[in-house]
């Protein structure tokens, strides 16, 4: 394929990833909602934050799609008459946040030791890993329990044992990817060419890796916010007043025979955020390896396929 | 001959279907073959010859190919007409197919009994013990020395040679008519190629099978045909008898494909031995050992990779280092930069011994030494443009040349080795073979090495892109007085390129010589093997044998 050569790689190509999601409609689709959630996740409390604990008895467990107590009960209320919709959005910062950090530490942390663990062919590989086997083999909410229990419930601490109960994973996966990359011809190059350590698992290794991690990083965005609700579920993770979606998730599930809307409006957005993260790295990935980029860039040819015989 | 031939292809046209648009493989192939017949399908990588083979089978997967034209009638019956069963039935019964490389088409949890076994059991022509005694035969038939106590063994406990033997005993277990053999012979040892062709030459005198042939390699070509067809860019581009053909070349393709062979011009001297200069590498007894896993209990096993070995390298001189597979030669390439530790002995550069530097002086050596692998499509970073590619040296040896210069100097480079400034911006995947080693050989040059060694630089790729390399390869030791070890398993390819010869067999150097020396007076009995190796055409040992 010389097609991707061809296009001229000059000032734009800062703006040409813009323009290349913006073919994609389900990519771009997925990019307006992660940028709303992101705005509602700096602006919620802002604008709504007034709104989340006002308790208004004449709209309790108030169906949704009605303006009879304004705009922001479209959604409904919950139990005590709170808007769904301003809770949804003010929600929003403590739950992406916390997703978020534990995400990214994990994704860190466990790529580093895979890195290092896959790459040195020493002792310390062999205690990385026996290091996870003990993490993974221990329950995971136990696990929480036991240090929340002892540190005290924080967003700090439930970030951190979020983070650490997760990192197992990319740890093994990335483990296994540089096994495999580290053996290429190219880094055997690297090397020839004089390149330290740093060089090849950073600039040959780290960046073959990365796109499985992110992918991974994606999916695992969801099973982060629901342990978290499960946590705060059980009085250690976020404290009332304080709530996350996973936790409207959590008190609204009481009610689903009658209300079902408590529940579901967290539930969907939860549901709909890692889609579009699963949408978008998944995109990206394409995007990222020059070997399958073509297929972005030809995607708006789809229609006339562009003959090209020899 | 009268009635339809057994196999006919008439207008073959297949295009592969993908978001860039249709990419015609084939167009308008049309060929036949008889009972008892050798068809030689000859090209380039990319020229068509697998997609002709594969659409005979029924192999092509549709959509992404789209078969938009043509038919191949066996026996006169139009096989797009068979229905799925009969199609099974036909493929393995009356057409057989092997391939290139035996290891991947052999299933490595299965014993070969079984998987032989398996052919006639499919098939429905036996089974249980009528199976394996038949199964016992086909080996024997192959040549697979004691026959009913290897049966039981798995296909990792062969050789290549013998694996791709035991594909061929798959292939002709039910008496095909056809065999269709896809670059048996690509993945083998010279000397052991030759053993498979003759092995297939029995076979088709005892069954009169017809074979049709596909390969890169005129030699084998040559060795094989009754009539070839060569095939350029998806059409034919010539067809006729095989003597006609190489003899009396009608197309400018096949007359280049056929000077672009080392051997061509037997009359042709050698390359003159140089006066030899001050060594700027001596290797002096170096000793490898690979320690190999096995059981519980028994011993750990040893392998020597390489005993013993010594060669000096002067400035400006081409050492080539040829052997087999498993001769040691990419050990001793590996060991000489680095790459893997020696278990004993020294290499001593500018009087310096190379396995024993600390981390800087290993810095410092890898600059003015620089290698190129054998395998352009991996041995460069996917993810990097060719313009990250050839500055890498410097951003790791940071004192040689300022980044603003950098783009300067790559595009120099490029020219160099005879590619496009604008290539700078592409990735590996958009280039040829040839192309992507000229990119690695422009890495190389990066950093001014005073030594390139080149681990099998040349055999990926295809016979006219070989030439061309080592012609790059010569004048560029001409023009910045670059010493080579070249290391090959092809002989006749050093032969104008190298300043002197070092034969390695089992890790052993048993020949050292002149390069002229090595071709006019071979001393030991494994070069003349090696050179004798090369197969020879049909019309010339059947004149031989009158």
């Amino acid at each position: 394929m010389t097609t991707s050569a061809d296009t001229p790689e000059t000032k734009v190509s800062r703006f040409q990833i813009l323009r290349l999601i913006s073919r994609d409609w389900l990519a771009l689709a997925a990019v307006i909602f992660l940028l709303v959630v992101v705005a509602c996740a700096v602006f919620g409390p802002w604008l709504m934050g007034e709104l989340i604990d006002k308790p208004n008895f004449r709209a309790r467990n108030m169906a949704p799609f009605s303006l009879s107590q304004g705009w922001t009960y479209v959604l409904g209320a919950d139990t005590l008459g709170r808007s769904l919709l301003a809770r949804l959005v003010v929600g929003a910062q403590n739950t992406i946040g916390i997703a978020f950090f534990a995400v990214l530490c994990s994704v860190v942390i466990g790529g580093m030791l895979g890195l290092i663990s896959g790459y040195s062919r020493g002792a310390a590989g062999t205690m990385i890993m026996r290091g996870a086997d003990i993490v993974m083999s221990f329950p995971s909410l136990l696990l929480a329990l036991i240090v929340l229990f002892s540190l005290g419930p924080s967003v700090t601490n439930l970030i951190l044992v979020l983070a650490i109960t997760r990192v197992p994973i990319y740890l093994r996966t990335t483990r296994a990817e540089v096994l495999e990359v580290r053996e290429r011809m190219f880094v055997s190059a690297a090397v020839a060419l004089g390149a330290n350590h740093t060089r090849i698992l950073f600039r040959h290794i780290a960046p073959i890796v990365l796109p499985t991690l992110v992918t991974i990083g994606a999916i695992d965005f969801a099973t982060v916010v629901l342990a978290e609700s499960s946590l705060s579920f059980l009085g250690l993770g976020i404290q009332a007043p304080e709530f996350t979606w996973g936790a409207m998730v959590a008190t609204g599930r009481g009610y689903l025979s009658t209300a079902w809307w408590i529940a579901f409006w967290p539930g969907l957005a939860i549901l709909l955020t890692t889609l579009s993260l699963n949408i978008l790295s998944s995109w990206w990935r394409t995007y990222a390896d020059p070997q399958q980029r073509w297929r972005i860039e030809l995607a708006r040819s789809k229609k006339g396929i562009p003959e090209k015989r020899k | 001959m009268t009635g339809p031939h057994l196999l006919e292809v008439k207008d073959l046209t297949v295009d592969f279907l993908s978001l860039g648009g249709a990419f015609r493989a084939t167009s308008g192939v049309g060929f036949h073959v008889d009972a008892g017949e050798t068809l030689v399908i000859l090209g380039e990588s990319g020229s068509g010859k697998s997609v002709s083979a594969s659409a005979i089978m029924g192999l092509i997967d549709t959509p992404p190919g789209d078969i938009c034209a043509g038919s191949v009638t066996y026996r006169g019956r139009d096989l797009s007409s068979l229905s799925e069963g009969e199609r099974r039935d036909l493929n393995g019964r009356r057409l057989a197919m092997i391939f290139q490389d035996p290891l991947s088409h052999l299933n490595p949890v299965y014993t070969i009994g079984w998987q032989l076994e398996e052919v006639f059991s499919v098939h429905g022509v036996a089974s249980g013990a009528e199976a394996r005694q038949k199964a016992i035969e086909i080996l024997g038939r192959v040549g697979i020395p004691e026959p009913e106590k290897r049966i039981d063994q798995y296909p990792h406990q062969f050789s290549g040679g013998q694996r791709q033997r035991i594909m061929i005993g798959m292939a002709i277990a039910l008496r095909p008519e056809i065999l269709i053999a896809d670059e048996p012979t690509t993945a083998l040892d010279v000397s052991v190629q030759a053993q498979i062709l003759e092995l297939l030459k029995k076979l088709q005198a005892e069954d009169g099978l017809a074979i049709i042939m596909i390969t890169h390699d005129l030699e084998v070509a040559a060795n094989m045909a009754d009539r070839v067809i060569v095939m350029k860019s998806g059409r034919i581009v010539e067809e006729g008898e095989a003597r006609a053909v190489f003899e009396n070349p009608a197309h400018s393709y096949t007359r280049t494909l056929i000077t672009a062979l080392p051997h061509a011009d037997d009359g042709a001297a050698a390359r003159p031995a140089r006066p030899a200069g001050k060594p700027i590498l001596e290797v002096r007894n170096i000793d490898k050992f690979y320690t190999l896993s096995s059981g519980f209990f028994a011993k750990p096993a040893r392998l020597h990779a390489v005993k013993n070995l010594s060669f000096d390298v002067a400035a400006g001189e081409t050492i080539g280092i040829v052997g087999e597979s498993g001769s040691g030669k990419s050990t001793v390439a590996r060991v000489l930069l680095g790459l893997n530790e020696a278990s004993g002995g020294e290499a001593l550069f500018h009087g310096r011994d190379v396995l024993k530097m600390d981390r800087r002086q290993l810095l410092a050596f890898r600059r003015k030494v620089q290698m190129v692998f054998q395998d352009p499509y991996s041995s460069m970073n996917p993810r990097m443009t060719v313009f990250d590619i050839i500055s890498e040296p410097w951003r790791i040896h940071k004192d040689i040349l300022e980044k603003a210069r950098w783009r300067d100097r790559v595009t120099e480079l490029l020219g160099l080795v005879g590619l496009n400034p604008e290539h700078a911006k592409r990735y590996p995947h958009q280039f040829s073979g040839g192309q992507r080693q000229r990119i690695a050989i422009a890495r190389a040059l990066a950093c001014d090495p005073e030594l390139v060694v080149c681990d099998e630089a040349v055999s990926a790729l295809d016979v006219s892109v070989q030439v061309q390399v080592i012609d790059l390869l010569a004048e560029l030791r001409d023009r910045l007085g670059l010493a080579y070890i070249f290391i090959t398993h092809d002989l006749p390819i050093v032969r104008h390129f190298a300043d002197r010869v070092i034969v390695m067999k089992s890790g052993e150097i048993v020949e050292h010589a002149t390069t002229e020396e090595i071709f006019r007076n071979p001393r030991h009995a494994y070069t003349r093997q090696l050179i004798n190796a090369t197969p020879k055409p049909k019309w010339q040992t059947a004149a031989d044998a009158a």
